[in-house]
């Protein structure tokens, strides 16, 4: 039986643990409104973006621009995204393991990958696998924009239009709602324009410059909304598994002060019961 | 006229700006073109530059970075990597942008640094201090 100092040790211990998960849990809570609205603000601009590619993309070829060139793929890269810290429950977990199914998947199938690393987490697992990262990002949590995102699509982008790789994937933790996060993993290069509607409930539009020209421009942007949607959301993500990981810390520790509480409470009834039955004990001798 | 222009102008970090007004002057990148109210449906590039807004209280002006310009049906959508108006641009900011683009210019021999990029981000600043003047 533990000794009634070593009780109250842990209990203390335990309380400053909870206070830590507690202020975690305020923390990311804060930092989760801010990301959620980030994410919402960010939706017009790639809906509309999206909105207009599609329209677009459905009345060119497919040769019409070497973003959207279908080739042998030979060679692939995955944009691996997760957070920089852990302490967030399964968050780092899940997105690593999309990541090494789905690398897996592509090797199997003849391919050599390259990954791109987006946040510490991925970077530490490619280097206990030996694995070298195509591009490696970190420090990113709180500071995504679009001009972070531009440049790490920009290098697929260039990788791409110069057959360094043939396909690009994005792996991230999707923000479902504050209590789910989803693995999403899907392809970004060469860009899908089959979802788009079709031509025919497109206006007839005046171009300028010219079809052509603007999708040129439009489609390197595409790829830059699709991973910054990709960040804001990993980042939400983020912050709301570390919200409940925190939550669920500081029930566990309440719950543990509790049995502690009570094992502490009957050891100091037993060491009082204990102390009286030695003074009857004594008492009933001397009286005899 | 009672026809108005319903203008949203869209930045990938938020909606920067939603208004009705009477005319847009946007600068596309193959020249200026103004929009009045009954323009025909129009999907346009747009190059760093001033974008004006015409309403009954007078003249708005808006820097805005390369992005497209969409007209349908008296509503225009402006789709741009960064818009500011033209009192909330940091003067001081685009100034020392300004400075250190040019800082850069003038040391394109020594190879490190891409001048097409530097162009660009003067580009940008000398655009935001024009349209920062413009404030009434």
């Amino acid at each position: 039986m533990a000794s009634l100092r070593d009780i109250k040790r842990r209990i203390a211990s335990v309380k400053s643990t909870r206070q830590i998960t507690k202020a975690m849990k305020m923390v990311s809570a804060a930092k989760l409104r801010r990301a959620q609205s980030r994410m919402t603000e960010a939706r017009p601009y790639s809906r509309k973006i999206a909105e207009m590619l599609s329209g677009l993309a459905s009345s060119v070829s497919r040769d019409a621009h070497p973003l959207l060139a279908v080739r042998d793929v030979s060679k692939a890269t995955v944009i691996v995204i997760t957070a920089d810290r852990g302490l967030c429950g399964s968050f780092n977990t899940n997105a690593l393991k999309a990541a090494d199914r789905l690398v897996a998947k592509l090797a199997s199938e003849g391919k050599s990958v390259n990954v791109v690393a987006v946040g510490k987490k991925i970077k530490a697992h490619l280097k206990r696998k030996g694995a070298v990262p195509r591009a490696e990002w970190e420090g990113l949590s709180g500071k995504v924009d679009y001009s972070v995102a531009a440049t790490i699509a920009r290098d697929a982008v260039v990788d791409f239009e110069e057959g360094v790789t043939d396909e690009v994937y994005i792996i991230f933790n999707e923000f479902k709602s504050v209590a789910t996060q989803n693995v999403v993993s899907k392809k970004i290069l060469p860009l899908d324009t089959s979802a788009g509607h079709d031509a025919s409930d497109m206006p007839d539009f005046l171009f300028e410059p010219s079809v052509e020209g603007i999708l040129g421009n439009l489609l390197p942007r595409y790829v830059n909304v699709q991973v910054l949607q990709g960040l804001l959301e990993n980042q939400a993500a983020e912050e709301a598994a570390r919200m409940s990981a925190m939550e669920n810390a500081t029930k566990a520790a309440s719950d543990m002060i509790g049995a502690l509480t009570l094992a502490y409470n009957k050891a100091r009834q037993a060491a009082i019961t204990g102390e009286l039955m030695d003074i009857i004990g004594g008492a009933e001798a001397v009286k005899q | 006229m009672a026809e108005r222009l319903k203008l949203d102008i869209v930045s990938p970090d938020k909606l920067v700006l939603s208004d009705e007004v009477d005319e847009v002057v946007a600068p596309g990148s193959e020249g200026e073109f103004g929009v009045l109210p009954g323009h025909l449906a129009l999907l346009a590039t747009l190059d760093i530059g001033e974008l004006t807004l015409r309403k009954s209280s007078g003249f708005e002006h808006v820097f805005v970075s390369s992005g497209y310009a969409e007209v349908l049906n008296d509503k225009v959508t402006i789709l741009v990597e960064s818009a500011e108006n033209s009192r909330d641009i940091d003067v001081n900011r685009a100034q020392a942008a300004k400075s250190r683009a040019e800082d850069r210019l003038s040391r394109t021999h020594d190879g490190s640094i891409d001048v097409a990029r530097a162009e660009v981000a003067l580009k940008r600043a000398l655009h935001r201090l024009e349209v920062a003047r413009k404030v009434h």
